[in-house]
């Protein structure tokens, strides 16, 4: 179990290094256009040399790569050249502003589409479980931009109940996250419904669940002692791999709803070509997402005991 | 055995009276059980034979009111200790499971919760059936009841998971659940057909002992009928959904009157069986599906004594052959057939010289590397294993000899398959085939010559022909790969010759293998392995996983053709009554040690290594004249990863002579004949021991 | 006739068989029908989009008009005209036309590169399998939109990079899945004789084993022909896909949300047909899924 851990732990440094690499590549191999990024396509060659000078930037590859990381490791991501802020200043706020909407959706995600999924799978193919189904394959099949701009229709425009827009240009508010929650909740929970369906149903059919019944258990039991714990051990997993597709939704869900969080951030800087909040947001959404990766293969070993004591 | 406890009350603990059973698909209702009838008294044990589909399993499944959403009782009665199951609510039902009717299943593993202990599982079932009772008293039943099924430490079993004991551990599990409040009536669903003969020994003599101890009723479901003579005290064979005969035990297998229960008896290859003077009779033809049975008698299209008009009209019901014993036929000529005078014409064959030598397994060696990534393991720096499946193997074979293999799971029987195959190399020794060297020949590495002149027929017939080709364009790559004929229209024809060999119609070469049945794969199979004219064809399993009228027939066909090409025949199998039946010469293998060889002659009879010995007392024989000396291992098979030092047999011999057996690797006897053992004991002590079976005159 | 020539026909007839019984057996499952026919209709609605489509999808028409509003040439604009007065109907029908062309494409691009690497891994295992496994873990750790975002970045958005990034992140997990059902299909009795009368790995790989997990794949198929035809929505919606003025559903909402309370037909024409093509494609893959669960 301890060698688990740490093989887990060593792999994802080893993923985040090799991304960090990556990234690195991509953005940073042709110094010449990361000053024309910095600086503006309007500045002379003399302009740029001495930016790339003074920076550092006549070093080989691998040496800045080295001092990028380190900075990197510090803190220290450089400067927004659209904000003209140190990044890590803009960074940390937006962040926990998507964590609160990201908090938020998982917080009414998770309990529908477990239930709706236990409901479905515990009688495979009855009326209930077919309607599951469908609706979460109607739902799924949404894009976020498309609900985005259906719900606003609807509740903003038509019935007038809530705010289009979640800029919070006043404080915190509420009503404004609920637009942003309900279109990542349509466009997400139909998937791990679905997949809690399946776990169950499987589950359902397996000879221990017969032998659950056949020992006379009441129904409740064997649904909720035999059943359950073995069919939320695959849905585990999934949920936490959930994460890593949040991470692309609220970039849509935040650009549609002005909402102040950290896809809209990356977003921003891409469309800006602000290249170190590039860099550093995706290196934090990497980490997020691997993070959350590592987490769930261990918790999987730990649900699971048939690895756990072997 | 004795016919049970006596009791005051005469209600049978069942009866089920005219029971009808179907399962409603898309395709409409079929019927799984027609007409059937059986009552168990108390304390009896009865047995429920017949060949995979014909419906005994859903019987039980019945009886336990657990048919699915699609399967519903269309017809009769069942009766527990004199009420009609029908009327019971969902509530009695449940509190009738588990306590008063209770189920041992197939797969022990599959049956228990993976993520709850074994103590968990085992307590819950008193603290839902008996009011009142605390947690601890549970727990206290739970334990002794694990000591009861002779369980070694059942404290550490209760905190334990299924996954952490062993395969015979686990059923001794899921008994000792069954029995926790005291059922009246056991149904056992083929309780050891996954376990090895040798574990299935210990669990049959169990589950004996149960019967008398605890007076329980039992209805024994198995499709192997030397298990249920040890078992069972009276007999049903059922067929395609319908009982074809009942009847008390020895008169059934003494005087079968059926012609399916005697073409039964003729597919078992028991003692007295051998394939030059007295090989097996297959049943000819196959199981009707279950929508395509026959008008009138469903088994008239494969019976010798069918006779139009009076066998395919109308409904065969069951008739007593005997009323006061309670043999009763569903035969409508059963009192016109003359079993006495019935003679089959069989063909006899000459026993075969063996010819020169095709195989030499010189000190074959094959070694595993495992890699143990637990902290301890690297730790103490043993992070990489051997597994040792294949110690030094000798042995050779002969043109147009049959040597069969013999071991329990584990054994290396199979290791040695795909050395020979070089689907694995060799680590050590050398095995020399047709003059070459080859153990250490990857199949990439061999001539079309060589690939074509070893081939194989492979176990799973499910799972030996790739599902998405023809059955034509599969035997036809096999003959354009070995270069045997390039022509496409010449490669039909091949293929259809081969067809015919197989026995199979022409037209098969068209179909793809989801429209066979598991017989006709696996003759496909063997069409596959003798298409580039082998010299030696490696079996195996292949008939293990088909019913025994089947594989009677897949035995004969095999044998057939290998006479005819003189092919070496290289048979690896379980099954020492197969064995017995088929081999010229045999191998006993166990924990990849060859333990003794011989002619099958030789190794049948005494000197026996006492491995063999025990595994000769395990198997089950459908004999009654036979008798048997009764011999049961301790303890479960030691894994390969880490095997007992010195004689590998040692941890579970029962002729264990001391501290020698567990320190030195035994010596091999070799008699002048070429029979050889590796033992300790002494030659001269091993001949004195006396027989394991013994045929009455 | 030959019997060589009979068997050939024999063979053809076959496989037409083996289609036409594929239709038919979709029609028992009422799911898989409805999505079958959502697909269709827009197959023939961007193969026939010259035909069918009443305007230049560019050309501007008149500015600003509701739906069933009077065209200058005295046809009627059933859907309305947008905010720079193009014809919505035109623009749906050709828009369309590109998503049908870029969703297939990288998809196919797409299991092109998976199945190659997932067959690789699976049936070499070892150190194959560890460097092909290796790097689908880091592609894959990347949440998709922040990936495609970085890619699209720093190499432009234009058509061409549009299907590089799709193919680039959707390959690895088309490897997965090709690797697991490889990895459980190698270890049948069907492949071990195929190995023993001396076939190639490629023969083996390609021919005997990817063959019995089409299955599976066909599902995924139908599933990430959805996704994909999201991301090249979102793309569109992020301001991150095709240049203007080519009709792109994702642009076309993007273009016309802010005017939502006016003309909230200009944004919600586009929005159907995106989910309308997308829920064909998952209704398909589940019918197809349950059609094959039953035999």
């Amino acid at each position: 179990m301890l060698l688990l851990l740490v093989k887990r732990f060593a792999m994802m440094v080893a993923i985040m290094l090799v991304v960090s690499i990556l990234l690195f590549l991509l953005l940073e191999l042709d110094p010449e256009g990361v000053a024309v990024k910095v600086l503006g396509p309007y500045t002379s060659v003399e302009q740029r040399m001495l930016w790339l000078e003074q920076n550092g930037y006549n070093e080989a590859a691998w040496l800045r790569y080295i001092g990028w990381l380190g900075n990197l490791l510090q803190g220290d991501f450089g400067d927004s050249i659209k904000y003209k802020a140190p990044v890590s200043d803009i960074l940390w706020s937006r962040l926990a502003n998507t964590g609160i909407l990201g908090l938020a959706t998982f917080g009414v995600m998770i309990p529908l589409s477990l239930a709706l999924g236990v409901l479905a799978g515990m009688r495979e193919g009855s009326w209930l479980d077919r309607s599951i189904s469908v609706t979460s394959i109607v739902t799924t099949s949404v894009p976020e931009f498309a609900s985005a701009v259906l719900l606003v229709f609807l509740f903003v425009f038509h019935l007038g109940w809530l705010p289009g827009t979640s800029g919070m240009a006043d404080g915190f508010s509420w009503i404004e996250l609920v637009l942003p929650v309900l279109v990542l909740v349509l466009y997400d929970f139909g998937y791990v419904a679905r997949m809690t369906r399946a776990s169950m149903a499987e589950v359902m059919q397996t000879p221990y669940i017969r032998t659950a019944i056949l020992k006379g258990l009441p129904y409740k039991r064997v649904i909720m002692r035999h059943a359950l714990r073995n069919a939320l051990i695959a849905p585990f997993t999934v949920i936490m791999l959930q994460i890593n597709w949040l991470l692309s939704g609220v970039i849509v869900v935040e650009f549609a709803f002005s909402y102040k969080g950290f896809g809209a951030l990356l977003l921003d800087a891409s469309l800006n070509d602000d290249i170190f909040l590039i860099q550093a947001c995706a290196m934090v959404a990497v980490f997020v997402a691997v993070a959350t990766q590592t987490l769930a293969d261990i918790g999987y070993t730990y649900l699971n005991p048939r690895i756990r004591f072997s | 055995m004795a016919t049970g406890n006596a009791s005051a009350d005469d209600t049978p603990v069942l009866e089920i009276k005219d029971l009808c059973l179907s399962y409603f698909t898309r395709a409409g209702e079929i019927p799984a059980v027609i007409d059937f009838n059986l009552t168990l008294r108390q304390g009896e044990a009865v047995g429920l034979v017949g060949e995979s589909g014909c419906g005994k399993s859903t019987v039980a499944m019945a009886i336990m009111r657990y048919l699915g959403h699609n399967g519903s009782i269309v017809g009769g009665s069942i009766r527990f200790k004199g009420q009609d199951m029908a009327t019971l609510s969902t509530e009695e039902m449940r509190q009738l499971r588990g306590s008063q009717i209770a189920m041992i299943y197939q797969e022990p593993m599959a049956a228990l919760n993976p993520s709850m202990t074994i103590g968990e599982q085992l307590i819950e079932v008193p603290l839902h059936h008996e009011p009142g009772i605390t947690v601890d008293q549970a727990r206290e039943r739970a334990v002794d009841m694990l000591a009861n099924v002779k369980l070694p430490d059942p404290v550490l079993v209760m905190n334990s998971y299924p996954h952490q004991i062993s395969g015979g551990q686990q059923q001794r599990v899921v008994i000792a659940m069954a029995l926790l409040s005291g059922p009246s009536l056991l149904l056992l669903d083929e309780p050891t057909t996954a376990l090895d003969v040798t574990v299935e020994a210990g669990i049959v003599e169990l589950i004996a002992e149960i019967g008398k101890k605890f007076g329980t009723s039992m209805l024994y479901i198995s499709h192997n009928l030397g298990l249920i003579l040890d078992t069972c005290e009276r007999v049903c064979v059922m067929y395609s959904g319908e009982a074809a005969e009942v009847g008390p035990i020895r008169d059934l297998f003494e005087n079968p009157r059926h012609p399916y229960t005697h073409g039964l008896f003729n597919c078992i290859p028991t003692p007295g069986r051998d394939k030059h003077a007295h090989p097996l009779m297959p049943i000819r033809g196959q199981l009707p599906l279950p929508h395509e049975r026959p008008p009138g008698c469903n088994f008239g299209p494969r019976c010798d004594f069918f006779e139009p008009g009076r066998c395919d009209v109308g409904q065969i019901h069951m008739q007593p052959v005997d009323a006061a014993r309670g043999h009763a036929i569903r035969c409508a000529r059963w009192n016109e057939i003359d079993w006495a005078s019935h003679e089959v014409a069989t063909k006899v064959y000459e026993p075969m010289e063996p010819g020169e030598v095709v195989l030499v397994a010189d000190e074959m060696q094959k070694y595993y590397p495992v890699h143990d990534r637990s902290l301890a393991a690297l730790i103490a720096g043993r992070s990489v294993r051997q597994v040792k499946a294949n110690e030094t193997l000798s042995f050779e074979a002969r043109k147009g000899e049959t040597v069969a293999i013999v071991g329990e799971s584990g054994c290396g029987k199979s290791t040695f398959a795909k050395v020979l195959m070089g689907l694995e190399t060799a680590t050590g020794g050398t095995l020399v085939f047709n003059d070459d060297d080859i153990g250490d020949t990857a199949v990439r590495e061999r001539t079309p010559a060589q690939l074509g002149s070893l081939q194989m027929v492979f176990q799973n017939p499910n799972d030996t022909l790739n599902p998405s080709m023809t059955i034509g364009s599969q035997i036809g790559r096999v003959i354009r790969k070995f270069g045997i004929e390039a022509d496409r229209e010449k490669i039909d024809r091949r293929v259809e010759k081969l067809l015919d060999l197989v026995k199979l119609p022409r037209d098969f070469a068209l179909r793809r293998p989801r429209q066979l049945s598991g017989g006709q794969k696996q003759r496909v199979g063997i069409a596959r392995a003798f298409a580039g004219d082998p010299a030696m064809v490696v079996a195996d399993e292949p008939v293990s996983a088909l019913d025994v009228s089947v594989s009677a027939a897949v035995t004969g066909l095999l044998m057939d053709i290998q006479r005819r090409a003189e092919t070496t025949l290289l048979f690896i199998s379980h099954d020492l009554g197969v064995v017995r039946y088929l081999a010229d010469r045999v191998v006993v293998m166990y924990l990849g040690h060859i333990m003794e060889q011989g002619t099958t002659d030789e190794v049948f009879a005494p000197p026996y290594h006492p491995y063999t010995e025990a595994l000769l007392s395990a198997v089950p024989i459908a004999d009654t004249k036979v008798k048997k000396k009764r011999i049961i291992l301790e303890g479960a098979l030691p894994s390969v990863l880490d095997p007992p030092k010195g004689c590998p047999f040692h941890t579970r011999c029962p002729r264990k002579i001391g501290g020698l057996c567990e320190e030195s690797p035994p010596p091999i006897h070799h008699t002048e004949s070429g029979h050889s053992i590796a033992c300790h004991i002494p030659l001269d002590e091993l001949r004195l021991v006396e027989p394991v079976i013994t045929t009455a005159a | 006739m030959t019997a060589e020539t009979v068997n050939a026909s024999v063979r053809r007839q076959g496989r037409v068989r083996g289609i036409v019984t594929a239709i038919g057996l979709m029609r028992e499952s009422i799911v898989g029908m409805i999505g079958l026919s959502l697909v269709v209709f827009w197959v023939v609605v961007a193969l026939f989009a010259p035909l069918l489509a009443p305007y230049s999808p560019v050309a501007n028409q008149v500015s600003f008009a509701v739906p069933g509003a009077m065209a200058p040439d005295g046809g009627t604009f059933w859907l309305g005209t947008d905010h720079l007065g193009r014809d919505i109907l035109s623009r749906v029908i050709w828009g369309s036309r590109t998503v049908l062309t870029y969703a297939p494409i990288a998809t196919a691009l797409a299991y092109a590169v998976g199945i190659v690497m997932g067959a690789m891994a699976g049936y070499y295992r070892g150190w194959v399998d560890s460097v092909m496994s290796g790097f689908a873990n880091v592609i894959l750790s990347f949440p998709i939109l922040v990936l495609y975002v970085v890619i699209i970045s720093t190499f432009g958005a234009s058509g061409l990079n549009i299907l590089f990034a799709v193919t680039f992140a959707s390959a690895p997990g088309i490897m997965r899945i090709v690797r697991g059902l490889v990895l459980d299909l190698r270890n049948r009795d069907y492949v071990a004789a195929a190995q023993t009368r001396g076939e190639s790995s490629f023969y083996i790989m390609f021919v005997e084993i990817l063959p019995n997990a089409r299955g599976p794949l066909i599902v995924d198929a139908c599933l990430r022909l959805g996704y994909t035809t999201i991301t090249i929505g979102v793309l569109g919606f992020l301001g991150l896909g095709l240049p203007p003025p080519d009709p792109d559903w994702g642009g076309m909402i993007n273009e016309t949300r802010n005017l939502l309370m006016l003309a909230p037909h200009m944004t919600i024409v586009p929005c159907l047909a995106i989910s309308s093509l997308v829920l064909g494609f998952n209704l398909l893959a589940d019918g197809i899924r349950e059609v094959s669960l039953r035999d």
